[in-house]
């Protein structure tokens, strides 16, 4: 089913974004994949949302230069898969303000000729379901089967049910929150001070060939403890030391969690950009969600036992506020070792559940079109 | 077969005790079979809280709302009075703290359905009394060292349970259960009946009391009806002023305050 998948596209908002900082984006380009086929009647459009660090290529299929990649989701997207490109017309965008293909601070400012750099409005999660309003507006795709989304992609769904609740049937956050707690905020602004601290960083305006590496490794490196757990930390490394059998008694990468972090560092400059990090956590630190008053969708939540950075009890929030809503809410904490980094892992139960929660969507959808 | 035919035995009846269009929650709801029958056969609007995470899939699949939640926590997260009827359908015996989930069934709902195995069952009487051994039965199919149960009952001893809760039953019905054929159990229902269903309200003007257990001997037991007349009653209220809760009603005759 590659066939199907429409490889990197590109389109050009028309007209001007409103933000909620109060200024506007003129002329906004959005990078999109799609996989499968949308109904004749629309009604099996389903909305993939990334997190931090993601992009739009969330199934597997031809990459940019034609080559097969894989999706950041290719476990849970793909054919016969729980979000199944063989029965939805899935759409994935890369958000406002990232850094893989969509207007960010790395894009060039049409006013100066050059680029944003930090001079790029801040952006809300509001303001990156707007762009991607704007562009199934071009696409033609009116009304959403759903809107899936872990992590800051989570909230990107959230934020879908109350921005247009009248275009979404069904909405499914996984390992996310309302809003994030001081502890995350804490983190994340780790992260942006270790990036601000670079002398490469030059306040935004770095050269490409020279971006603050160190800076944003240092930021990735942060993330990942808080993507795992105590649990699947020890599994993983323990305290087993890397090429050697005695410490070195120098400042050295001994230890093997110190050599994977230093690798997720490095891997990870290589394809992301310093800015963007910057505005993905500011827009998560601003989140804060206010569930829709009416035309609720239906909603399925999920945790993870072991996700520290967005707990289970920030997740019974949102179930809580949404039964005050009297919403049809589904919740369901799974038990995993893999702390926040579960919901891109745990794809057995929790796709079970997920595509069980979209399949019946599907068919309500199609029920309702007979009744109408 | 029909769907209703599929449905456990106590479930079936408990279906009938629901009026159509009700709001209904389901706790321990498993696969969510009772939960899709009311909703798609008697209109209601239907929630469930189950602790598996399969029963909670199983659910999903069937378009039904449903927390994965440990009912030992309690309902907190549900408004109260959010709910016409909250069953509780053979779960009773493996919740830990009992009383306080049946007055977290109140708050929410108006009406509470519980149905639950009868441990006085003549036949559970004779292995523990006659032979010395823990009674295992249909209702009750595990052995004692390997039982998901933590709290077995008699008919009786629930009726004590609910007046030192603040409960009152307004409706009993006794059953035998073979091969998922319920059969109401009029005579010496704590000794023949292996099930019972009760229809619980929260005692009026009280609130909520968890009384001493102590306080609960020597008081007269809530009237029992018959299971024919239960179900005629549940339809039509008005009709029954033996559970009309105005002066002088069962639980008046509570010990004093």
């Amino acid at each position: 089913m590659a066939a199907s998948a429409s490889g990197p596209q590109t389109l050009v908002l028309e007209g001007a974004v409103r933000l909620a900082c109060g200024r506007s984006l003129e002329s906004v380009e959005v990078a999109y994949e799609t996989f499968g086929t949308l109904a004749e009647d629309g009604g099996n459009a389903v909305l993939v949302c990334h997190a931090l660090s993601g992009d739009a290529h969330v199934a597997s299929g031809p990459g940019p230069a034609g080559s097969e990649r894989p999706g950041w989701w290719e476990s849970m997207a793909g054919p016969g898969l729980p979000i199944d490109t063989d029965r939805y017309f899935v759409i994935c965008t890369n958000v406002l303000g990232g850094c893989s293909g969509t207007t960010g601070p790395g894009s060039v400012d049409p006013a100066t000729a050059e680029r944003y750099g930090l001079r790029f409005p801040l952006v809300t999660i509001e303001d990156m379901v707007e762009v991607q309003a704007g562009l199934l507006d071009a696409l033609g795709v009116d009304r959403l089967l759903a809107v899936v989304g872990g992590s800051m992609g989570g909230m990107q769904a959230l934020a879908w049910a109350s921005r247009y609740p009248e275009r979404v049937d069904a909405v499914v956050a996984a390992a996310t929150t309302g809003r994030i707690g001081a502890q995350a905020i804490a983190f994340n602004e780790v992260g942006r001070a270790a990036i601000l601290a670079d002398p490469a960083f030059k306040g935004g305006d770095y050269d490409l060939d020279l971006p603050p590496a160190e800076g944003l490794a240092i930021a990735r490196m942060v993330g990942h403890i808080t993507y795992l757990s105590q649990e699947s930390m020890r599994e993983k490394f323990g305290r087993r030391l890397r090429d050697r059998d005695e410490h070195a008694f120098e400042f050295v990468s001994e230890f093997e969690v110190e050599s994977y972090l230093a690798y997720q560092g490095r891997r990870f400059v290589e394809r992301f950009d310093a800015n963007t990090y910057l505005y993905m956590t500011k827009a998560m630190d601003y989140f804060d969600w206010q569930p829709p008053k009416s035309m609720l969708p239906r909603f399925l939540v999920t945790s993870f036992t072991s996700d520290w950075l967005f707990p289970t009890a920030q997740a019974r929030e949102i179930v809580r506020v949404l039964l005050e809503r009297n919403a049809e809410v589904t919740f369901a904490e799974i038990a995993s070792p893999y702390g926040h980094d579960a919901f891109l892992l745990e794809t057995e139960r929790h796709g079970a559940l997920v595509a069980g929660f979209l399949a019946r969507a599907l068919e309500d959808r199609h029920c309702r079109g007979g009744a109408l | 077969m029909t769907p209703a035919e599929l449905l456990r035995a106590d479930l079936r009846l408990i279906a009938d005790l629901v009026p159509e269009g009700s709001r209904v929650l389901d706790l321990g709801c498993g696969d969510g079979a009772l939960l899709e029958h009311l909703r798609d056969r008697r209109g209601c609007q239907v929630r469930g809280i189950e602790i598996s995470l399969s029963g909670v899939t199983a659910c999903a699949r069937r378009g039904l709302p449903v927390l994965q939640t440990d009912l030992d926590e309690g309902l907190r997260d549900l408004p109260g009075g959010s709910f016409d009827i909250v069953v509780l359908s053979q779960t009773l015996q493996e919740v830990r703290n009992l009383r306080l989930l049946l007055a977290e069934m109140v708050r929410v709902g108006t009406k509470a359905i519980i149905s639950y195995p009868n441990f006085g069952h003549y036949p559970s009487r004779l292995r523990l009394g006659l032979r010395g051994r823990m009674p295992v039965s249909e209702t009750l199919p595990y052995e004692w060292y390997d039982t998901p149960n933590v709290h077995y009952t008699t008919i009786t001893d629930f009726r004590a349970l609910c007046r030192t809760t603040g409960l009152v039953i307004r409706q009993e019905i006794a059953l035998r259960v073979r091969e998922n054929r319920a059969r109401p159990v009029r005579f010496a229902p704590n000794l023949r009946a292996d099930l019972a269903v009760a229809v619980v309200t929260r005692a009026p003007d009280e609130g909520i009391q968890l009384l001493p257990v102590n306080r609960m001997y020597g008081m007269r037991i809530a009237p029992y009806r018959t299971m024919s007349a239960s179900v005629r009653g549940m339809r039509n209220e008005g009709a029954c002023p033996q559970i009309r809760m105005g002066g002088g009603g069962v639980d008046r005759r509570r010990a004093p305050r």
